[in-house]
């Protein structure tokens, strides 16, 4: 069964059709790549995945439940919305680290404020998850490679170093499919690579990512499946050497073309 | 008059003076964050009765709103409300809301939204984002400014005056009365012995938040 059903997800801005109707699935523990120039629709996908846009039509299901559906979603109170936006994790192309926060407060401030509010803990158990959490962060930093920065403020590294704490902080809250927007967009070349390492070393058989990039050979390395938009639809969809070496819509291959021009 | 007993006199009215400016301070600040969130509210009509009043507040002398707030009941109801004292306060904690407003609106205003939807994105609620992420930032955003007007409103409470209400600078010119100037002029010596308190204390302040950047 799929895990991630996505169903004729229609945005429109004023009257500028964003999205117009984006069907796919994805399996558990899969990898999948969006391309496509700027002004596709691609970042506003993310967006209403993770609920910062609210999709005009359509439906997601995750692992059998309806997450979102656009017809209801109006009537969603702000705590539903808020369980909702859990099942995504979201890496933004601007990192948007707290910037009063160090890096390891960083990754425990929204997971302790939701232990603390819940009501079915006393206040040891609340403790002893707090300290979980704790420990928990230091472990994501590790997997980020940061773990000697946890007591540093993102003014104090680096933009690299920033996005994969973003990432990490991302990974506190274990959600069901971690999404990135252009995670490296806003980075120096030199910047870029680390970053992309980490993505990939998290690809594991059970975490389920979507990527929206400009980084065509690092979606073709690290993907299990790719989609190509281009204006409001999937343009086409496939596995990397679909996509990339046998493109068939002239979209594609012009935008391939012009992906991979060199000066 | 002796030097001393001048000192004495004026330290009095330096009480009022410090104490018209601690009430303003204390009522103001909360009660721009309110009206703030007025005129910012997406809700039209809130927002457009608070931008007229911010105006007319802003657009009206201070001196002239001490008048009204004191004399104007009595003119219209044959008897006054309040004390002196306190229509000054409320005359001082209104205007100084309505400037401390838009210092906060400026404040959040510049937050990126991205801080918030990193915020949205991790599950907290709109509460947890304001005072989490976005209070301590605009915090460190408006000390600047509100340096400024703080120190401003710590002169303008020599307007107090106008209604007889005895700071001061109305201790000073009472001695007038006898012919001596020079305490009208040594009261500046009280005034920038505060401001230059008030600068240290904003100074540390902006020091203690430069760990981080906005």
């Amino acid at each position: 069964m799929e895990f991630l059903k996505v169903n004729g997800i229609y945005k429109k801005f004023d009257n500028t059709e964003v999205l117009k109707g984006i069907d796919f699935t994805l399996e558990k523990g899969e990898v999948l790549s969006i391309i496509g120039s700027s002004g596709s629709g691609k970042t506003t996908l993310l967006r209403c995945l993770n609920l910062l846009e609210r999709a005009d039509k359509g439906t997601v299901e995750i692992n059998g439940n309806l997450v979102i559906d656009a017809e209801a979603e109006a009537k969603y109170t702000d705590r539903q919305i808020r369980e909702k936006r859990l099942h995504m994790g979201l890496v933004f192309q601007q990192f948007n680290l707290f910037p009063q926060y160090n890096v390891v407060d960083n990754l425990t401030l929204a997971p302790i404020l939701r232990v603390k509010e819940r009501k079915d803990l006393s206040k040891e158990q609340k403790n002893l998850e707090i300290e979980k959490i704790k420990s928990r962060a230091l472990e994501m930093l590790q997997t980020v490679g940061l773990s000697e920065k946890a007591r540093s403020y993102p003014c104090e590294i680096s933009g690299g170093q920033q996005q994969r704490v973003a990432i990490a902080r991302a990974l506190m809250l274990n959600p069901d499919i971690l999404c990135f927007d252009e995670p490296t967009s806003a980075l120096d070349p030199e910047l870029t690579g680390e970053v992309l390492k980490v993505i990939k070393s998290l690809k594991t058989s059970d975490r389920t990512m979507i990527i929206v990039t400009h980084e065509m050979e690092f979606a073709k390395n690290v993907s299990d499946k790719v989609i190509f938009m281009a204006d409001g639809v999937i343009e086409e969809m496939g596995s990397p050497e679909d996509v990339f070496e046998f493109p068939k819509s002239q979209k594609l291959i012009a935008f391939l073309n012009k992906a991979n021009e060199t000066f | 008059m002796t030097f001393w007993q001048v000192t004495l006199n004026l330290l009095e009215g330096f009480k009022m003076t410090c104490s018209i400016f601690a009430l303003t301070l204390v009522l103001a600040l909360p009660l721009g964050l309110i009206i703030s969130f007025g005129s910012m509210s997406r809700f039209k009509p809130l927002k457009a009765v608070v931008k007229v009043f911010v105006w007319i507040i802003r657009g009206v002398p201070l001196m002239l709103q001490l008048f009204i707030v004191f004399y104007l009941p009595g003119f219209l109801f044959g008897t006054p409300l309040f004390s002196r004292f306190v229509a000054t306060i409320i005359a001082f904690s209104i205007n100084y809301a309505c400037y401390f407003s838009e210092i906060y609106r400026a404040g959040i205003e510049a937050i990126p939204r991205g801080q918030i939807e990193a915020g949205q994105v991790l599950g907290m609620t709109k509460f947890q984002i304001f005072t989490r992420i976005t209070l301590m930032q605009v915090i460190k955003r408006i000390v600047p400014p509100m340096g400024n007007e703080i120190i401003t409103l710590v002169k303008d409470t020599a307007l107090a005056r106008v209604i007889i209400v005895v700071e001061i600078i109305k201790v000073a010119e009472e001695m007038m009365a006898y012919a001596i100037i020079w305490p009208l002029f040594y009261t500046a010596v009280f005034y920038l012995v505060f401001v230059g308190a008030l600068t240290l204390l904003f100074g540390w302040l902006e020091k203690k938040m430069s760990y981080y950047k906005v």
